[in-house]
C-alpha cells in the first residue's frame, strides 16, 4: 500500500470504538523500545549506519508477514520518511502512527505500518526500533501480547542490544529494562466538571503512573482527554506493569462513570443544556478553532455516552479527533491553508460528519 | 474583564493577595502582569537532561557517592562518549556505555527506576539464561495449575519440560549463555 493511502484516510483500526470500556477509554497503546547490537544509538549514527539499520529492520519487518504473526493484519510496509513530504508526515503524527520528533527530521528514519494501522514500528527515533501497538478501548493484555509477538518476529532477524542484568538497552536510561511504555487514553469530562480530576491525578503519581494531555508530553488535556502511562521500566516485569496500569484504569473508569451518573441525576438540566448547546454549535458553526472543536466534541461525546444524543456514532467522534487536525485538513484540501481557512474547513467537516 | 492596568487587553491573570485578613485582588493581562513582576509566565525549563544532571550532582539527599570522584574523562571504548556528554544530552551513545559507566549509573537507576535489575522479558537468542529462567518460572506456574486441576497427563508433560530446562541451565554454568 503506498503511503498516500495511509495518509488519505482519517480512520484507523483503534477508532472503531469496539474495545472494552470504550465509553471512557478511547485507546490502549503499548510501546517497546529496542536497539540493535553493534550499532551506536540513533543520535550517534552516521548516515550510512542509519541506512544500514533501516535495511536490517526492513528484513525483520518482512519476517512479520512471512510468519503471519497472529493479530497483525498484513502486510506491514516500511516507508522511508525522507520519501514522504512534510505535510503527510505531520498527518502520520496526527494519527498517532509516528512521534513528532520522527516527523521533524526525516533523514535516516523510517516507519513500518500494518494494513489496519494497529501496528507501527518507528526506526531510528530515540532508539533504533520503537514498536507501537494501538487498539480500541481498554485492552492492555491483548495489546501487550500483540506487541510481544511483533517483537519476537523482529528478533528472528535482528540481534537486540540486551544485558543479562539491565535488560533491553535503550538510548535513555528512563526506558531501560523492559523498554515498555503502556498507556491508555481516557475521556474524563465528568471528573473534570465535578472538580475531581486534579485529586485523582495526584493519586496516580503515587502508583508510579504519569498523566499527560492528548498529544503527549508537555501538552494540555484538550477535550478532557488524558493519557495515563507507566513511568518505571526497570525492576518490574511487563505483566506487572500492565496489570498495575490495568487495575488503576479500571478504578478511573469506575470513578468517571460514577461522576457521570451523578451529573445525570443531580444536574440533568445543566448537562442536557451543555450537551445540547455543544451539539447545536457544532452542527451550526461555520468557523471553528481546533480548541473549540475539541471542547465541544468532548461535550457531545459525554452526551452520547449518557444517552442524551443518540444520533452520533462514537467512531465518528473518534475519527473527527484526527480529521480536524491542521495537517489532515490541509492534506484533504490538497493545499496549504491559513488558520482562518482551516477554521472554516473544520466547521464544514464537523457539520457534514455530524449530520451524516 | 479588561486588564485593570492597561485597560486594553483582556485580563487573564487574576491574583488574590491576602495578608492578615486584608484581601487585595488584581486582574491583569499577561503583558502587564509580567511587566509588574506579579506573575512569571515562563515556566522553568525543565528538560530531561537537567533533571538527570541534577540527580547525578546533588539530589535532595546530598551528593551521591561515586558521582563526584567519577573520572569525568573516561570514554566509552565503543562509541567514544564521556560521562559528561551523557549528563549534557541525557542519552548514552551505545549499549557498551551501560557497562563503561556502570558505577556512575547505578545510583541514578535506583533513584529513577527504584531498581537496577531487569526482571522481564528476554530475547530468545541473546537473552540466554534470563530467558530460560523466565520460561522455567512460567512452566512451574502452569504445573501448579495443572496439578490443582488434576490434569495429571499435562502435569507430567510440564514436569519433563521443566527438567530439560533445568538441565540446560546447569550445563550452561553461571556465566555462559544457554542457547
Amino acid at each position: 500500500m503506498p503511503w498516500n493511502k495511509v495518509v488519505d484516510r482519517a480512520m484507523s483500526h483503534w477508532m472503531e470504538a469496539t474495545g472494552p470500556h470504550s465509553d471512557v477509554v478511547l485507546s490502549t497503546r503499548i510501546r517497546l523500545a529496542r536497539n540493535l547490537e553493534g550499532f551506536p544509538f540513533p543520535h550517534m549514527l552516521s548516515e550510512g549506519q542509519a541506512a544500514e539499520v533501516i535495511r536490517k529492520v526492513e528484513a525483520g519487518v518482512r519476517e512479520i508477514d512471512k510468519i503471519q504473526v497472529p493479530g497483525v493484519v498484513s502486510p506491514v510496509e516500511l516507508y522511508r520518511l525522507a520519501e514522504i513530504p512534510p505535510l503527510a508526515r505531520q498527518v502520520l503524527v496526527e494519527k498517532h502512527l509516528i512521534s513528532p520528533p520522527l516527523a521533524q527530521d526525516a533523514r535516516g528514519r523510517a516507519v513500518a505500518i500494518s494494513a489496519n494501522e494497529a501496528v507501527s514500528i518507528m526506526v531510528n527515533e530515540e532508539d533504533h526500533i520503537r514498536i507501537q501497538v494501538l487498539s480500541s478501548g481498554l485492552d492492555l493484555e491483548n495489546t501487550w501480547t500483540l506487541a510481544s509477538r511483533v517483537d519476537d518476529a523482529l528478533e528472528e532477524k535482528l540481534t537486540y542490544a540486551f544485558h543479562n542484568v539491565r535488560g533491553y538497552l535503550t538510548a535513555c536510561p528512563t526506558n531501560l529494562g523492559t523498554g515498555l511504555r503502556a498507556s491508555v487514553m481516557v475521556h474524563l469530562p465528568a471528573l473534570v466538571i465535578t472538580g475531581q480530576a486534579g485529586r485523582l491525578f495526584n493519586t496516580l503519581g503515587q502508583f508510579g503512573l504519569a498523566v499527560r494531555g492528548y498529544f503527549g508530553e508537555g501538552t494540555d488535556a484538550q477535550g478532557n482527554i488524558y493519557q495515563i502511562s507507566n513511568q518505571v521500566t526497570l525492576g518490574r516485569s511487563e505483566e506487572d506493569i500492565i496489570s498495575n496500569l490495568n487495575g488503576v484504569a479500571q478504578q478511573v473508569i469506575e470513578h468517571e462513570r460514577k461522576a457521570r451518573d451523578h451529573l445525570k441525576r443531580q444536574m440533568r438540566a445543566q448537562i442536557e443544556d451543555r450537551v445540547g448547546r455543544a451539539y447545536g454549535i457544532l452542527t451550526g458553526a461555520h468557523i471553528l478553532s481546533s480548541e473549540e472543536a475539541m471542547r465541544l466534541l468532548s461535550d457531545v461525546r459525554l452526551g452520547v455516552d449518557l444517552g442524551l444524543i443518540p444520533r452520533v456514532p462514537v467512531k465518528v467522534l473518534n475519527e473527527l479527533l484526527v480529521a480536524i487536525r491542521p495537517a489532515f485538513l490541509q492534506k484533504t484540501a490538497g493545499k496549504d491553508l491559513g488558520p482562518f481557512e482551516r477554521d472554516v474547513r473544520r466547521a464544514s467537516l464537523v457539520r457534514q460528519r455530524l449530520a451524516a | 474583564m479588561l486588564c485593570q492596568n492597561c485597560g486594553q487587553r483582556p485580563a487573564t491573570v487574576h491574583i488574590v493577595k491576602q495578608v492578615n485578613n486584608h484581601k487585595e485582588e488584581y486582574h491583569l493581562c499577561e503583558t502587564c502582569a509580567r511587566e509588574q513582576g506579579q506573575f512569571s509566565m515562563e515556566l522553568p525549563n525543565f528538560s530531561l537532561q537537567q533533571l538527570l544532571a541534577s540527580m547525578l550532582e546533588e539530589g535532595p539527599w546530598g551528593p551521591m557517592p561515586g558521582s563526584l570522584q567519577a573520572p569525568a574523562e573516561t570514554r566509552c571504548p565503543s562509541c567514544g562518549l564521556t560521562f559528561r556528554q551523557f549528563k549534557e544530552r541525557g542519552f548514552f551513545g551505545c549499549g557498551q556505555c551501560y557497562t563503561t559507566f556502570e558505577g556512575e549509573l547505578l545510583p541514578l537507576l535506583r533513584r529513577m527506576q527504584g531498581s537496577d535489575r531487569h526482571v522481564g522479558k528476554a530475547p530468545r537468542r541473546t537473552g540466554g539464561r534470563l530467558r530460560v529462567r523466565r520460561d522455567l518460572e512460567q512452566l512451574r506456574q502452569q504445573l501448579q495449575r495443572a496439578i490443582a486441576a488434576e490434569e495429571y497427563e499435562k502435569a507430567a508433560e510440564l514436569r519433563d519440560r521443566i527438567r530439560v530446562l533445568e538441565q540446560r541451565l546447569e550445563a550452561g554454568g553461571e556465566g555462559g549463555a544457554v542457547e
